[in-house]
């Protein structure tokens, strides 16, 4: 096959460009520029998209032996990526941006360029299996496992996608990478969101969305609790950085419960307070052949998973869950897997829209 | 294989390799007074006197430096530091829209640092500089003018500037006039001393020389700022110990591109109508940009209405062909080329070009494989150019 290598400058997808070759592909490697004014060097573990990481990338190309070019995606990733993450928080959702790049950048955008330029595949160093049987699963390194921010692709996409690097631990990745002279072996991994640099999600949230003060009530007694300056600044689950002035009456920790835009209200309660049981989610990407499946789903990127019943019609999925979650945010996918020894199967996929309570809460205890 | 990026670089000649490789054997710095200094500096003289005779400048106004960057920066900083030391009105910079960026950057850098007022000179649809307009300008700013610099030729799209013109009007003034002659040494007549210049950049790459050697001929009676002070070499004007085989084979590369020049242009000036007729006649949309009849004979740039030039060069590399988008990376990201830009084409049309260039080696069968390849690319590349939605 002819396929596009993305190449971000790191050890995983230069490993990944590295076995598609050895595989007996044809190979490009490609660095996407996503930032609109690229720093010169990454500071610390954050930041994406640098020059550094452009040069990376292209000494990694050069030393396997594959042309290399570096396409603007700025523009697109900016409107689909980072747009979309500061209108979800305004709406009062928790986007996940590395799915939607995935979704709309890495297997859109450039998918559909390399495929019209006459690329069979695109070659990524995401942690996940998909192999001949054309099936999703679960990394052998479960802790480094990204099938979840892959879940969100279709079909179509996932047959044009190549994951070489499923079966291997990051060390192992790591391993093979010093062994093959590349000099990012050794390079620090990236974390949190690429375009903000300092990890101030808040801040730059605000930056985007302004200063919005509201209040901060109880979830059970309607009670005024607080201020706040900016209900996007809050996801569902949240505890730290309340500032609440009320002390609660019982004493205990209280945790974000809900956030709803139309009246800049941000509702807080105790923790049994979160527990839902019912999740329900629109925009379902589903594998499956049967619309019903007794599975497991997992809820937020690296959350925990339980088992659950869902059902899947037209554009929407419903949830039921066999044991109460807590933390779980508008905007994320609930991601349905079916375990496996092979690794566990991704199913599909949906945007979660709300989570209830099938039964009355728990009582305090 | 087919190169067809001769204007970004040229493979070295036979005889400019061997002189290189025998000079770099030799012991001896050229400033040195032993017998092994005499005999490296001999070998310098004796190129520089090459030089100057190839392209009718004397040999004091050889300057040698480490290409054609340093030499335009030298230019450009040197010369208005010089003589806005000597008359504080005289602060304005004037440079061609299309100006290399060596000599662009070196401007904006002046406007940003030392307090120049900068002038960027219009040119029309062909990427030519109006002589009127340019005489115009002189007209209204004579008085604070430090220095002008227009390029003999464009190294993107290929146009020939109509240097004689401009010197004469910057002459009259009393303004000392710069062109970076990069692209032109070897490709048109270049004689420093008929044409007026005060300065002129050459670089031993793009005539078959090596890569890291070139020169600035700078009038004996212009003052120029260094940029580089130490051993005081050069005049005073570039410090910095010689490169022996550099220059050597330097001299020996621009020697033999003057002396074959003619006989060099109707071949490849032949080579590239053809290239440039089948290009129009396999793709009928493709746009040639820059000047018919006024550009360098190697040169043939293409717009390719509804392409990207950079899948472009990506299908026509991954099939051997070797030509350029000749546009600048900015932050590792391709900009449209400021060249089509100052020639009025937008956005688009500068993202949709290629600059195919030919050179000593340059043969037909480069451009039945160009030929074989190109249809297909544009095709493919304009089916590809549905991905980014118009901005």
């Amino acid at each position: 096959m002819r396929v596009l290598a993305a190449m971000s400058g790191g050890v995983d997808s230069a490993v990944a460009a590295a076995r598609a070759r050895d595989a007996g592909h044809d190979v490009t490697g490609v660095h996407l520029a996503l930032a609109r004014n690229p720093q010169t060097f990454r500071t610390g573990a954050r930041g994406c998209c640098t020059l550094e990481d452009s040069r990376d990338a292209r000494r990694a190309a050069d030393v396997i032996g594959i042309p290399f070019y570096v396409w603007d995606m700025a523009e697109e990733f900016h409107d689909s990526v980072v747009d979309d993450f500061v209108n979800e928080y305004a709406a009062g959702r928790t986007p996940n941006p590395c799915l939607r790049c995935n979704e709309k950048i890495k297997f859109a955008a450039v998918l559909d360029r390399a495929v019209a330029l006459g690329f069979d595949a695109v070659v990524t160093g995401h942690h996940a299996r998909l192999g001949a049987d054309g099936l999703l699963r679960r990394s052998v390194d479960l802790p480094k496992d990204q099938s979840y921010v892959l879940a969100v692709l279709t079909r179509s996409q996932l047959d044009r996608a190549v994951f070489p690097l499923g079966d291997s631990t990051k060390e192992q990745v790591r391993a093979e990478a010093a062994e093959r002279g590349l000099a990012v072996a050794d390079k620090p991994d990236s974390h949190d969101i690429c375009f903000i640099s300092d990890g101030d999600t808040r801040g730059f949230l605000e930056s985007r969305l302004g200063s919005a003060p509201g209040d901060i009530v109880d979830g059970r007694t309607g009670e005024k609790l607080g201020t706040h300056n900016g209900a996007y600044g809050f996801t569902v689950g949240q505890r730290k950085g309340l500032d609440l002035r009320v002390p609660a009456s019982d004493g205990r920790p209280r945790y974000v419960l809900s956030i709803t835009p139309v009246n800049n209200t941000v509702t807080v309660g105790p923790r049994e307070d979160l527990e839902v049981d019912v999740v329900t989610a629109d925009r379902p990407i589903w594998h499956a052949s049967s619309g019903v499946a007794d599975c497991e789903v997992q809820l937020r990127a690296h959350g925990e998973v339980v088992g659950a019943s869902v059902t899947v019609t037209g554009d929407a999925l419903v949830a039921t869950l066999k044991a109460p979650a807590r933390g779980v945010a508008a905007g994320q996918a609930i991601v349905a897997y079916q375990p496996d020894p092979g690794g566990d199967i991704v199913l599909g996929s949906a945007t979660i829209t709300a989570g209830s309570r099938s039964l009355p809460a728990a009582s305090h205890v | 294989m087919a190169y067809l990026d001769h204007a970004a670089t040229t493979p070295m000649l036979p005889a400019a390799l061997d002189a290189y490789v025998a000079a770099a054997r030799a012991l001896g710095n050229p400033s040195s007074l032993h017998a092994a200094g005499r005999g490296a500096r001999r070998l310098v003289e004796e190129s520089r006197e090459r030089i100057a005779a190839a392209l009718g400048a004397r040999p004091s106004e050889v300057i040698f430096t480490s290409g054609g960057t340093e030499a335009d920066n030298l230019a450009v900083k040197g010369i208005f530091w010089a003589r806005r030391d000597a008359d504080s009105r005289l602060r304005r910079v004037v440079a061609s829209a299309v100006e290399h960026h060596a000599v662009l950057d070196g401007v904006e850098w002046l406007g940003r640092h030392e307090g120049a007022e900068v002038t960027l000179q219009p040119v029309d649809e062909l990427g030519r500089v109006d002589p009127e307009a340019f005489a115009e300008l002189v007209r209204a700013h004579a008085g604070e003018i430090a220095v002008v610099s227009v390029q003999w030729a464009n190294n993107e799209v290929g146009t020939v500037q109509p240097v004689a013109e401009l010197v004469a009007i910057a002459a009259g003034a009393g303004i000392p006039f710069h062109t970076d002659a990069v692209q032109a040494v070897g490709q048109v007549a270049v004689d420093f001393g008929a044409s007026g210049a005060a300065a002129l950049t050459l670089t031993g790459h793009k005539v078959g020389g090596p890569v890291g050697v070139g020169a600035l001929l700078l009038g004996r009676d212009v003052s120029c700022t260094p940029l580089l002070h130490g051993g005081g070499q050069e005049r005073d004007v570039r410090s910095g110990t010689l490169d022996t085989p550099g220059v050597v084979a330097f001299a020996t590369a621009v020697e033999a591109a003057v002396t074959s020049r003619e006989e060099h242009v109707g071949r490849i000036t032949a080579l590239r109508d053809e290239l440039v007729a089948r290009v129009r006649a396999a793709i009928p949309d493709a746009i040639l940009n820059g000047d018919p009849d006024q550009r360098l004979p190697g040169n043939a740039h293409f717009s390719f209405p509804g392409c990207e030039g950079d899948a472009l060069l990506l299908l026509l590399d991954a099939q051997g062909i070797y030509c350029s988008t000749g546009s600048a990376c900015s932050a590792g990201v391709a900009q449209p080329s400021h060249v089509l830009l100052a020639m009025g084409a937008d956005d688009r049309r500068a993202r949709s070009s290629l600059r195919f260039s030919l050179g000593h080696d340059s043969t037909k069968a480069d451009v039945d494989a160009l030929l074989a390849a190109l249809p297909g690319a544009v095709e493919r590349a304009c089916r590809a150019g549905a991905w980014k939605t118009p901005r």
